[in-house]
């Protein structure tokens, strides 16, 4: 417990993501939906990160793949972001509710 | 070359900071408390990358992440009014089917992690921190050792696609 190693990186990432599962599935808002994809994808970045320091321990200080990836995800998620909250001001405008569970147009 | 010191202490700080920011982000009944807590938890996340040796992906959390998503969030709830869905129901009909996925798979990442523990042992790390922006620079722009030049080049197209999106999406009349 005392020396800090890949592996308590690693379950605090899969403990991030299980609670960015849960806020997707159980949450009736729909920016929090939103943000609890935010948390997945920070998760997976703290596993590319914590792998990417791994990989320099044995392959030497310059194996920085799993930074650059993390950084990749970042402009992923901020692409996403962007449009979904513009999905989102479009359907509010049409039927003034931000709960997901209303969204039903579609249904028989 | 010394150790840092009170690495323990730091981890354990920042990742029940991290842990309880997304606790309240799931929970909590107004849009702008979520936001807040999600950006107490990126903050920490940043700190996290620090302790990694990875400063470059830590000022690009704080800066893009903190600063940039999270503010686009706090607008677009300060866009929508949701004081009205402030008293509603927050959780959906199928919450306890969520929950039982959501322990399905906790269940597989606890059996993951039993078997893969071994998999890690602990090895002594280089303290190499001098060049770590140089060092992505390299795999991003690098002549000879640029591999992730093209997905620097569709990233960026991605965020044009991306901005084309948002803009067409709120517009009131295209």
């Amino acid at each position: 417990m005392l020396h800090i190693t890949t592996l308590h990186y690693l379950v605090l990432g899969a403990a991030l993501f299980l609670l960015g599962v849960i806020g997707v599935l159980t949450r009736r808002n729909v920016v929090v939906v939103l943000m609890s994809i935010e948390l997945i994808l920070n998760a997976v970045n703290l596993n590319l990160v914590a792998f990417s320091r791994y990989w320099q321990g044995i392959h030497g200080a310059t194996a920085l793949h799993g930074q650059v990836f993390a950084i990749f995800v970042i402009t992923d998620a901020a692409a996403e972001a962007a449009v979904g909250l513009g999905i989102l001001i479009a359907f509010f405008r049409n039927k003034e509710t931000v709960n997901v569970d209303e969204v039903n147009l579609l249904k028989w | 070359m010394n150790p840092p010191v009170a690495t323990p202490f730091f981890f354990y700080l920042l990742s029940a900071t991290v842990l309880i920011g997304g606790v309240l982000v799931i929970t909590r009944k107004n849009a702008v408390h979520c936001a807040l807590a999600l950006i107490t938890a990126l903050l920490a996340q940043a700190g996290l990358y620090l302790m990694l040796y990875a400063p470059f992906v830590a000022g690009v959390q704080i800066i893009l992440y903190a600063g940039g998503i999270m503010v686009l969030f706090l607008f677009v709830i300060m866009l929508i009014s949701i004081e009205r869905s402030q008293k509603e129901r927050q959780f959906n009909k199928q919450w306890l089917i969520g929950i039982a996925v959501a322990a399905a798979l906790g269940g597989l990442l606890i059996a993951v992690y039993t078997k893969g523990k071994s998999l890690f042992p602990e090895g002594h790390l280089t303290y190499a921190e001098a060049g770590n922006t140089q060092g992505i620079a390299d795999l991003l722009y690098g002549q000879y050792s640029g591999t992730y030049m093209f997905a620097f080049e569709i990233a960026s197209l991605l965020l044009l696609v991306a901005i084309i999106g948002a803009v067409v999406m709120a517009k009131k009349r295209i």
